[in-house]
């Protein structure tokens, strides 16, 4: 069925059956509430990672990840709040507002290659954190608070979601939204990587000039990608601001650029669902180090280097081998 | 018959120093032109003017009646005027197929999105690629290491991927930078063979930059002779073999290399 294999079917049904019914059940017998905004925000971080993974598809390396977010979280907030537009109809506009902040941006910079890029691209986390304090319409450093949570969408009276405020468990519906639009970017993600633009993508990873002489357009394609992973930074950016329910100037900080670009390190360059396993070891682990107090940072950094030494091609090389099928 | 591709007073200069000093020849279709000189003659640069890989300072490539020089490398392409690259240059995490079927998407019919969703003309697409890329591996003698990684090959099959990369984008004119470089005589003959056949049975025009100076004597139908950046001479293997200033040029530590 769609070119799938069985044990691959079999695995995406075991996957979906974990995430919608597995884990509330879990989360409904253990009591653990909290583990609903916990595995909320891992799925959208896993949306924006899976932006930066698909930069380092063409070559690039992205730290710059958290600018996005940021944008698509103040784009989402101010139309949702100034414009009173639906929360559903900003997550789009959030997307394709960072998609075209990329698109700007990328003109000049994705001309750079290697560390350059990376650089310039780590700067642009403080760039916009900083615009977003000089800026009036962002409210400074106050930010914006009290934003509404996501309003109910019917079409002829036929409710197709439900109003958030109107629900008793907000908690598992934002999580089963994160999930969903988690779900449908890695399918997106999975799609563009095995159909021609991908092929075109690798061309260029490995060799920039050659693919040229094949008659590969570089810089427009370089332009579609990062557009691309913008718009899952802007998506991932918006929904947490929406679950937050508040945006800041630090909301997204460098810190948070450079984890969006360790979790695709972690999980696997070589693998499309790398970034998603990523984030997750990455969130979970943090915080199962919280014992340890002073020497979280310690050990959490010695834990990082040891797997990036030992499995330099990620954690799905255990299970996949090196450079294995995706 | 008006010439394929033409040369026209092409000159490029790295600051104070003169690569190409204005350069004008000739090619005519379905020939095999080689160009040779010296190191450091401006050879490779003027290939890369061709293929559009750098700018020209001043003159003119037309091909087909139109400018391709100080255009993007991928717009050439597209017209028909490839490059291939020295052995090093290749996709080395890909195996030689799938080098053969990405470098045929010039043919698509269908568009990215048309590929995103799987359209049918985007399976089409994929089907012909790939029977188009075993046709041409198999006509390069290559159908034995199709499925092995490129990383993996030696020197002499790099260099026949890279001819294959070229080739499936379905170019008329092929820019051959160094095709025999490092290889033996007997690999040497096998790959003047292959270019051979390249330009017989598929009509592409060959043009080469060599230093293996038996070799391009055999395979050339014209030569053009460059030296300190100038063109020295034009013509037959036998004319340049016995032209004066191509010979001073030559003189002393490349000599016996001419064969004489």
């Amino acid at each position: 069925m769609f070119g799938f294999t069985t044990k691959q079917l079999v695995g995406v049904a075991i996957f979906l059956f974990m995430i919608f019914i597995g884990v509330p059940l879990i989360i409904g017998a253990t009591g653990r509430w909290d583990f609903y905004f916990t595995l909320t925000s891992v799925a959208l971080l896993a949306i924006a990672s899976a932006g930066v993974w698909l930069t380092f598809y063409i070559g690039r390396i992205n730290i710059g990840q958290g600018a996005f977010a940021l944008i698509g979280a103040y784009v989402s907030a101010i139309l949702v709040v100034k414009a009173g537009w639906s929360f559903w109809l900003s997550l789009p506009a959030a997307g394709l507002f960072a998609a075209l902040v990329a698109i700007l941006l990328g003109l000049p910079i994705l001309r750079l290659r290697g560390v350059y890029f990376a650089m310039i691209t780590l700067v642009l986390t403080q760039v916009v954190t900083l615009t977003a304090l000089a800026l009036p319409i962002t409210n400074g450093a106050r930010g914006i608070s009290n934003i509404p949570l996501p309003s109910g969408i019917s079409v002829f009276g036929i409710p197709i979601l439900p109003d958030f405020a109107a629900m008793e468990n907000t908690k598992l519906a934002f999580y089963y939204t994160a999930c969903i639009i988690m779900i449908l970017t890695y399918a997106a993600l999975y799609r563009l990587v095995n159909s021609r633009l991908g092929h075109l993508c690798r061309s260029m990873q490995q060799n920039e000039e050659l693919a040229s002489s094949i008659g590969v357009n570089i810089s427009y394609i370089r332009i579609v990608i990062f557009a691309i992973s913008s718009f899952f930074g802007g998506l991932g950016g918006a929904m947490f601001g929406s679950i937050a329910q508040s945006v800041y100037p630090s909301s997204f900080q460098v810190a948070d650029s450079v984890n969006f670009m360790l979790n695709c390190f972690l999980g696997g360059l070589g693998y499309v669902f790398g970034p998603m396993l990523g984030t997750l070891v990455l969130y979970f682990g943090w915080d199962l180090l919280f014992e340890f107090g002073k020497y979280q940072m310690l050990i959490y950094s010695t834990i990082l280097i040891i797997i990036i030494r030992f499995l330099p091609n990620g954690l799905l090389s255990l299970r996949f081998g090196k450079g294995g099928d995706k | 018959m008006s010439p394929l591709l033409q040369v026209k007073n092409v000159t490029k200069k790295y600051g104070g120093l003169t690569a190409n000093n204005d350069i004008s020849f000739d090619v005519a279709e379905n020939e095999i032109l080689s160009v040779i000189g010296p190191n450091g003659a401006g050879k490779s640069t003027l290939f890369k003017m061709i293929a559009s890989f750098t700018p020209t300072t001043s003159g003119e490539v037309i091909y087909q009646g139109e400018r391709i020089s100080n255009l993007k490398p991928h717009i050439v392409a597209r017209k028909g005027v490839v490059r291939t690259f020295q052995e090093t240059t290749i996709f080395k995490s890909m195996t030689v197929r799938e080098s053969v079927v990405v470098a045929q998407h010039l043919r698509a019919k269908a568009s990215l999105a048309g590929y995103f969703w799987g359209s049918k003309t985007a399976k089409d697409d994929v089907t012909a690629f790939e029977k188009y890329a075993d046709e041409l591996l198999e006509f390069l003698g290559m159908s034995e290491i199709s499925n092995e990684q490129a990383s993996n090959l030696p020197q002499g099959s790099l260099r026949a991927l890279g001819i294959a990369i070229g080739l499936a984008t379905d170019p008329k004119v092929l820019l051959l930078d160094e095709p025999f470089a490092g290889m033996n005589h007997d690999e040497t003959m096998n790959m003047v063979n292959l270019v051979r056949s390249v330009r017989d049975e598929r009509g592409v025009t060959v043009m080469l930059v060599e230093h293996d100076m038996p070799a391009v004597m055999n395979i050339s139908d014209r030569i053009v002779v460059l030296n300190f950046g100038e063109k020295i001479a034009e013509g037959t293997p036998s004319e340049i073999q016995n032209n004066e200033k191509v010979i001073e040029a030559y003189l002393g530590s490349v000599d016996d290399e001419i064969g004489m």
